[in-house]
Order: C-alpha cells, then structure tokens, then sequence
C-alpha cells in the first residue's frame, strides 16, 4: 500500500473553544428536546450528550476520533483525497461551489476521515463521517476512503471500525455516488475474506445509502440511543404511503426491537464498549478497564511521546514499502 | 486540491439537449417495454419460479427462479413489474420489499452451491418505502445483497432492462459484467426524487433528469456499465421477441467469457471492478 501516514495535529475542539458564543453556537448548543444550554467547554466534556435529557447532539468526524481513539494514537490516511465533479452537475447551485462552501464551513476534504488509531491500546483501522459535511453524504471521496480504511486493516491484520452519519448517497455524483455502495461493499468483502472483524456504530442519522451498504454490514452493529437509522426517511415514507408513521419509526430503539442492530450505547460507554467488543472480536484478552482515578497529566506526556516515536517508525517503515 | 484538478476531472461533457435524458425516462418506463417475466419466458427452454423467503413471505416485486438457458441451467432473479392497474399494484410496481431481496439472496446461495451462473434484471423505481418495509430490515436487506453477489464464485451477469433506481436496483446489480439495453436508465435516485430534494419541487424533474444523465450511454461513458445491449428500432416495447434475441445474445457472449476464469479470480475481480468506480482527486 502507498500510503503516506500522517500524524493528524488539528486539536479538536479547541478552536471551537476560542469561536465567541454566536446565535448560531447558541442554537447548536441548545438541547432540542428539553432546551438545556451549554457552553462550548460544557458540550466538549459532556462528549456532547444532554447532561439534563441525555439527548445525544451530533459530534463531528474529527471530535469522534477525539472521544474513541486513545490520545495521541490517530494517523489519517488518504487525508489529500478530494471530490471532482464528474458529471458537471448543476441543481440550484454548482456543485464545486457546494464542496467549496463545505471546506470552507468544515475544515474537512469530505465527508469522512480514515485512519489508523489505537482502542484500550489495541490498533484498529478507524473510518469515521462528518454529517456537517454536505450532509455527511456518499460520493467518490468517502468510497474510497472506506476502502482504504480496509485495505488498511487487512494490510496490518486490525479489525476495521467505523461510525456512520449521512444522508445517504451523494446525488450530484449521479450513478457514480450509487456505485459508492458497491464499492464499501467489496471493501467489506475483503475484510471479511482476510478473516477479520468489521464493527459499525451508527450515529444520528444514517440513511439512504450508507445505511444500506457497509454501515449493515459490521459484524457488530452499535447504533447510539435516539439515532434515525433507516432506509426511506419518515417524510418520504408518509409522503409515498400515505402510512401512519409511528413516533418511533427507524429510530435505534425501533430497530433494536426489529433485531436490527446489536447494541444501543450510549456516548459516555461508547469507547469503551467499542474496546471490548474489538478485544473479543480479536480473539485475544478481554480489555480491561483503566484503573480509576488514573494520573491523567503524567499519562497523556508518555502518550504523547509514545505517539511521536510510533509515528516516525510508521513513516520510516512505509518510505519503505513505498520505495 | 488546486481547482485545475477540479476541472481536469470535468470528463462527462453535456451533449444534446436536456430533453434527451427525459427522452429516456420516458421510454424506460414505457408500459409496453418488456418485463423480467417477458423476457425470461422468451429466453428460457424452462423456467421454474421459486417463491418465498423462508422467513417472512413472497415479495411479487422480484421474481427468482431457476431456467435452462441455451443448454444450460441459470439462477435468474430480476424485479418485476405489472402492466394493468390490478397487476401492478399485485407487484408493487416493482418496489421490493426486505422479503424480495431476502428470496433473492436464497437463490443467489443455491446457485453458488450448485454451480449455476446468475442472471439479474433491473427494473425499478426503488425498494419500496414503508414503514413496515424499514421495520423487516431494508437496508440490511438490500446490504446483504450485495455482499453475497460480490462473493459468489460463480459467474454474474446483470443488466438494467428499464428503470434502475437506487439502491433498490443495485441490490441485484453487483455483477461481472453489468449491462445495460439502450433505452434503459440507471441513476442513483429518481429524477422526481432528486427534484424533491435538491430543488424542492417535484415538478423539476425533467432538470433533474438532465443533471442526473441516467442514459445508457452516460453510464458506460462514467464506466459503470460495460457494454450497451441494442434494442429493436424504436425501443424494446416494439418487438419483445427481437428485444429477448438481443438480450439473449449479450448474455451468452458474457457468460462464455466469464465461464473460463477460475472462480477466485473472478470474485477478485468483481472487487477491483467496483473498487475503481467514482472519480476523484489526489
């Protein structure tokens, strides 16, 4: 594999810190469903989960790495990656000056980041979607970068983990963004050909496309409480139906009673059942827990020059394989 | 990305008049053009449909069955759709539901373990969207269809016959070689869909339609298709006995083909096929 690794740098949350409390900030911090309001520092503890309702808000690509991986352990892959506009695709606006208001908004290439990052201390290859990138949608970009994720996991014999968010496949990408399903498919295919294990967390939402290619496919599926999760969203179902749409319908509670994912984790376990899932799924020992109450100053500085030595051996090791 | 990479990729020129692409939709949806069941009594010596899912029931909206195909034994599965009102709300105008991909993925197994090749006709406007539909596992289903056809290791053809929409379509369109006959259209939702979303309006369909390009000859230029299957002048609801001959005859060249690749290489193949979809910049 060609593949440079990079030690990802962007520290999350904090510019997010510095960003004055604007309406929109405001808005975004302010619970939907029971209209608690948080400060930025106060939704970046609470891992962005209601402290009153425990109403889960979204979180983006690079805070999920942030909140899953142990510190100092994600190396992106495939970070140069950038979506064309092969169909020359105009709907009320042209496309490239949707991705470029995209970038723009995000800081992301596109809707995904990959990646190889570490569990309770176990490597995994990590693909991760950001719904705030045009709608955490499906295109060539986030196809790829799937498929690199598993070419990656087979390639150093880790089990793949992703989290989805999106609305399903990229429609400016026309029967191309349709073919990305396939193409997370075969990606999972090879995975599982190579004998290893595949765990898909689905987050709020995951539908259309994406719910109906990899996100179904892993070998455990974990769904975060409250999530839509589901083919046809309720408005389409109840426009070409004309059906009572259940209050519940495609919800993760909904599909859990339906036998449709395994587990319903909330934020604050996720890590860590991610963890052990992973452990057992490797067929090695259990993870443990880290002790309570750990020295979290003098831990972080050995992560971080642990991380820093990692990194150079990755890049040495794959300027030789690259060469 | 510099934007000169941006452009460098614009490879898909508009060519004709926006009408075209409607042009398509029109005549892939024409009520006369030839249906799965058309053709497979057309191009089988014998055909034996299998009904159910072993589960749940019998989705009317696939049809799956085993058929002796010019001296051999081939696992067909293809959607279908009715021609008169009763019959086509008995076929749901060819939305399936979990159970047709779940009845599919049966004959997909059978056919692997026995050595059959697979056929797969595309022809709908997308797996059916209702509540209790979502509830049975939709996109587990229409997932887990895919995963099977990418792994078989037997030889699998697929062609689009009329409407190919969605995922409801790509569930069965995981294949060697995927084909498409000339006035059919493969997209990934359709125009009236995409009009609703992107424009707000369902009316702007025909806009969407030229944006989306589903024409057969879009998809083998975005190389999503490998070849184009001729129709009879006019379009395949003109002659369904020439429109089989020419289907017929697309298959058989790819099957001879695919037949004499061992089956491990084939299913590594079908990956990379796949794996090379999409466009972008680096």
């Amino acid at each position: 594999m060609a593949e440079r690794i990079s030690v990802d740098i962007s520290r999350v949350g904090e510019a997010q810190l510095q960003e004055p409390e604007t309406e929109a900030v405001r808005a975004r911090n302010t619970c939907p469903v029971c209209g608690s309001h948080y400060r930025e520092e106060e939704m970046v503890a609470n891992l962005r989960v209601c402290a009153h309702c425990g109403h889960h808000f979204p979180v983006t690509a690079r805070e999920r790495i942030v909140q899953l991986a142990d510190e100092g352990s994600w190396s992106e892959i495939a970070r140069e990656l950038a979506s064309v506009d092969p169909l020359a695709f105009v709907d009320t606006k042209p496309y490239p000056e949707r991705l470029e208001a995209a970038e723009r908004s995000t800081g992301l290439r596109d809707a995904m980041l990959a990646g190889q990052a570490e569990i309770g201390e176990m490597p995994i290859s990590l693909a991760v979607m950001d719904f705030t990138f045009l709608g955490g949608s499906m295109g060539a970009v986030v196809g790829e970068k799937f498929y690199r994720a598993a070419e990656l996991a087979v390639d150093r014999r880790m089990p793949l983990v992703s989290v989805a968010a999106s609305g399903g496949a990229r429609m400016q990408e026309g029967v191309l963004a349709l073919m990305q399903m396939a193409k997370t498919v075969a990606a999972v295919d090879e995975v599982r050909e190579a004998a290893l294990p595949f765990v898909s967390v689905l987050a709020h939402p995951t539908t259309g496309g994406v719910a109906a290619s990899f996100a179904a496919l892993g070998d455990v599926v974990i769904a975060e409480p409250g999530a839509l999760l589901s083919f046809s969203g309720p408005r389409v179902v109840k426009q070409t139906t004309r059906e009572d749409v259940p209050d519940d319908f495609g919800l993760s509670e909904s599909n859990y009673r339906h036998g449709h994912v395994d587990l319903i984790v909330p934020r604050a376990e996720l890590r860590e059942t991610v963890a052990r899932v992973v452990a057992l799924l490797s067929g090695g020992m259990p993870y443990r827990r880290a002790p309570l109450l750990p020295d979290l100053g003098a831990q972080r500085a050995v992560g971080r020059v642990l991380s820093g030595a990692r990194s150079v051996f990755r890049t040495m090791r794959n300027d030789g394989a690259d060469g | 990305m510099p934007t000169a990479d941006r452009t460098r990729f614009r490879f898909l020129r508009r060519r004709g008049a926006d009408g075209d692409s409607w042009h398509a939709v029109e005549l892939a949806r024409h009520q006369d053009r030839p249906y799965s069941l058309d053709y497979l009594n057309r191009l089988c010596d014998d055909f034996v449909e299998l009904h159910g899912d072993r589960a749940e029931g019998d989705d009317p909206a696939i049809v799956a069955g085993i058929g002796s195909f010019r001296g051999q034994s081939v696992a067909f599965v293809g959607h279908q759709k009715g021609r008169d009102l009763k019959e086509r709300t008995y076929r749901n105008f060819g939305m399936p539901r979990p159970e047709g991909y779940r009845k599919a993925m049966r004959v997909f197994e059978l056919a692997g373990r026995l050595g059959f090749p697979v056929v797969t006709l595309i022809d709908t406007p997308g797996a059916y969207p209702g509540v209790g539909a979502e509830q049975r596992g939709q996109s587990g289903a229409i997932a887990r269809s895919q995963l099977m056809l990418m792994s078989l290791p037997v030889p699998v053809v697929a062609c689009v016959i009329g409407e190919g929409s969605s995922g409801g379509a790509l569930a069965i369109g995981v294949a060697d070689r995927v084909l498409m006959q000339q006035h059919s259209i493969y997209t990934v939702i359709s125009p009236e869909g995409c009009a609703a979303i992107l424009w707000k309006e369902s009316g702007e369909a025909k806009r969407a339609a030229a944006a989306l390009r589903p024409t057969a000859d879009a998809c083998l230029e975005l190389e999503v298709v490998d070849a184009i299957v001729p129709e009879p002048s006019g379009g395949a609801h003109r002659d369904h006995g020439k429109a089989a001959e020419l289907l017929g005859d697309a298959i058989a060249a790819e099957m001879d083909f695919l037949g004499a690749l061992p089956a491990a290489e084939r299913r590594h193949l079908r990956r990379q096929k796949f794996h090379r979809m999409g466009a972008f910049a680096e």
